[in-house]
């Protein structure tokens, strides 16, 4: 494929303090749907965060589709950790979802109808359309999570990077999750989650990256993810059980 | 202010009904960006630049009860202090809680200190500044007023018209950041109205108390809705009202001063809405609990007075239609006899027993409850069981949490069959 990759990094250095958080990551994340695993800690959300500017990167380069994010921003969608953001702020799921459109509209004034109209759409594909009027703090766990994938999707974006999609949801809000991947993949759209469920990394995703602070392997999922990678990546910090799952899923999902 | 319908006292009261309206929604924002105590720091700041600026015009000579020099040093002051805010905080060795205490007070020395000073010396250069402090609309002149109301309604335009951005940058700024909007000017936008409704609350509110002005009406607002809209009108509403009440109040009564007065007004709203807002508010809060509290009581004496014909071999299925001692419920329950004959009079007056001897009959809508609770109580039981989460003494104590609240979809997915009642998984009676 000619077309330059969707998220590309090269040298990146994120440092909190005096601690470096990631070090020195050259990776590329291909066409599709690419997971970024790594123990607590490993700097996963950081790297994202890192390419989208919001936390200052030490050095390094970050491109997406080849062009710095400047100049493709409309193109890049981010669905950031739901414990980011206050849920007893007073706004319901619609205005929350409509806040995607406001880089589309004047900064003055209501929202447009087509936007709103968006806005809903994607809350339909998250099976939320029942939920558009409720106030975001009267709505579950997963139901806020499904929100934020609303929103993510009403940027209407070729690449989103989303943080932990899957953390602490109900299996409805998983599967609605999945769907929602699938049909992002099926379009041509391309999606990098940092994922924390290793067992199911081989069933939702085609590439992995393994990262803690360095890129310890990067490549199709059944190619490098493998208990030795896992384990080179996770050092100690991996418990029995999980690298029991890991082997087992890695040998009957690859 | 012997005639307080006159000229000059209508035109204050309108000044400070429309610098409560512009507070309320320009706090509405600073209050969900985490905004309040900057807004404390701008105020107290000001005060330096009040004493500096009626400095200056004294020694050009100018009248030195001219307000816009006041206002613009105030404004200076006040933007000074909020950068002071930012730098502390940027060195990273101060939080930024400690940089605005630190930042706040002294300014205020720094201000207190030039007022003495200015007092020390000969002429009026420090005639009224001291009103500032504490705020006295009597003192305003008409010309005053105006002014303020005209800074208030470019606040109120300007929030309205940002009300889209303001409220990405509020709820979620990373976002809005990673979007391409900016977020710092947004940011700018909200200080500087900050900025201008402390500075033109000055004269009527003080600069100790116009932080009062920002919150406290938002504060309100968000008891009473989840909407932000809503939220906006009532804490305008609500603003305007103490603004205009305290300005009145005072204007009556000299000697108490009008920030006090506008203040307290809003402290009162805050205070009612905080107890009787729907929802919200403590006495909602406290009666739904109370309610809750009672229906889990009701539900436990219920399936008590049921198991208890049952255990005196009434059979399960057939139970119900027996007399059964209020003082086995209370057993059962492990109930004071005072507490448990509480309950049975609240529930004979609701209709579901009927009391005699110290004995209750369940009444068929009773009955009804009574086999409903049975049920959920004993669905959860044998799922627990079932799953292995718990033994069989356990399981009891644990199925009396959660059955309550039992939503009926999940009701029926733990008991399929709806005619059978399955019999308890341990003997009745006592409990351990």
């Amino acid at each position: 494929m000619s077309a330059p990759e969707p998220l590309s990094v090269t040298h990146l250095t994120v440092a909190y303090g005096e601690r470096p958080a990631v070090w020195d990551v050259t990776w590329s994340a291909p066409p599709g749907l690419t997971a970024i695993v790594g123990p607590n800690g490993a700097g996963k959300s950081t790297l994202l965060k890192a390419t989208l500017g919001l936390v200052p990167a030490l050095s390094g380069t970050v491109r997406f589709f080849g062009r710095p994010l400047e100049e493709v921003r409309d193109r890049v969608g981010y669905l950031p950790q739901r414990a980011s953001v206050d849920w007893d702020f007073p706004a319901s799921a619609l205005d929350v979802v409509c806040m995607a459109r406001y880089p589309r509209m004047r900064w003055w004034g209501p929202v447009p109808r087509r936007h709103r109209e968006a806005a809903r759409e994607a809350l339909v594909q998250v099976g939320m359309a029942d939920f558009a009027d409720r106030q975001i703090g009267k709505l579950s766990g997963g139901q806020q999570q499904r929100v934020f994938l609303a929103r993510a999707l009403a940027q209407d974006a070729d690449l989103v990077l989303m943080d932990e999609p899957f953390a602490a949801v109900d299996a409805a809000t998983e599967a609605a999750i999945v769907t929602v991947l699938r049909n992002l993949a099926a379009r041509g759209r391309h999606v990098v989650a940092v994922h924390h469920d290793l067992g199911t990394v081989p069933e939702y995703f085609s590439h992995v990256l393994l990262l803690n602070a360095r890129v310890f392997a990067a490549g199709p999922v059944k190619d490098v993810f493998t208990p030795e990678n896992i384990g080179a990546t996770y050092g100690a910090r991996l418990a029995l059980l999980e690298e029991a799952r890991v082997g087992a899923s890695a040998a009957g999902g690859g | 202010m012997g005639g307080f319908l006159s000229y000059n006292t209508l035109v204050v009261l309108a000044g400070c009904t429309l610098l409560g309206l512009a507070a309320g929604t320009v706090g509405t924002f600073a209050l969900l960006r985490g905004r309040a105590l900057v807004a404390d720091a701008v105020g107290h700041a000001a005060l330096p630049g009040v004493a500096i600026a009626a400095l200056i015009v004294a020694t050009l000579g100018a009248d030195p009860r001219a307000l816009p020099p006041l206002l613009a040093g105030a404004a200076i002051a006040g933007l000074l202090g909020v950068l002071a805010v930012q730098g502390l905080t940027r060195t990273r060795r101060i939080r930024e809680d400690a940089a605005i205490a630190i930042v706040l007070s002294s300014f205020y020395a720094a201000g207190v200190a030039l007022l003495s000073w200015l007092q020390s010396l000969p002429g009026a250069a420090q005639a009224g500044l001291s009103k500032f402090i504490l705020g006295q609309a009597a003192a305003m002149r008409a010309e005053d007023a105006t002014l303020a109301a005209g800074v208030a309604l470019a606040c109120l335009a300007l929030v309205l018209g940002a009300f889209q951005r303001l409220r990405a940058v509020a709820f979620d700024a990373d976002f809005a950041r990673m979007q391409g909007l900016r977020t710092d000017r947004t940011d700018l936008l909200l200080l500087g109205l900050i900025v201008l409704v402390c500075v033109s609350g000055l004269q009527a509110v003080g600069l100790i108390l116009v932080v009062a002005l920002l919150v406290l009406p938002a504060a309100t607002a968000r008891l009473l809705t989840h909407r932000l809209p809503r939220m906006l009108g009532l804490a305008a509403a609500t603003g305007a009202v103490a603004g205009g009440a305290g300005a009145w109040l005072s204007a009556t009564r000299p000697e108490l001063p009008t920030g006090a007065a506008v203040v307290l007004v809003a402290a009162l709203f805050l205070v009612a809405a905080l107890l009787a807002a729907p929802g919200r508010g403590l006495i909602a809060q406290g009666v739904s609990t109370l309610r809750r509290r009672l229906n889990t009581e009701t539900e436990h004496f219920l399936r008590a007075a049921w198991e208890a014909q049952e255990a005196a071999g009434a059979g399960p299925g057939t139970a119900g239609d027996r007399w059964a001692p209020i003082a086995a419920v209370a057993a059962a329950r492990g109930w004071s006899r005072w507490k448990v004959r509480r309950l049975a009079l609240w529930l004979s007056l609701r209709g579901l027993v009927a009391r005699a001897e110290g004995h209750v009959h369940l009444t068929p809508r009773g009955a009804a409850a009574a086999r409903r609770a049975v049920r959920a109580h004993r669905a959860v039981e044998h799922h627990l069981l079932a799953a292995g989460a718990a033994d069989i003494g356990s399981a009891d104590r644990l199925a009396d949490l959660v059955e309550h609240g039992l939503p009926p979809e999940m009701a029926a997915r733990l008991l399929p069959e709806p005619s059978t009642l399955p019999a308890s998984p341990h003997a009745l009676g006592r409990q351990p």
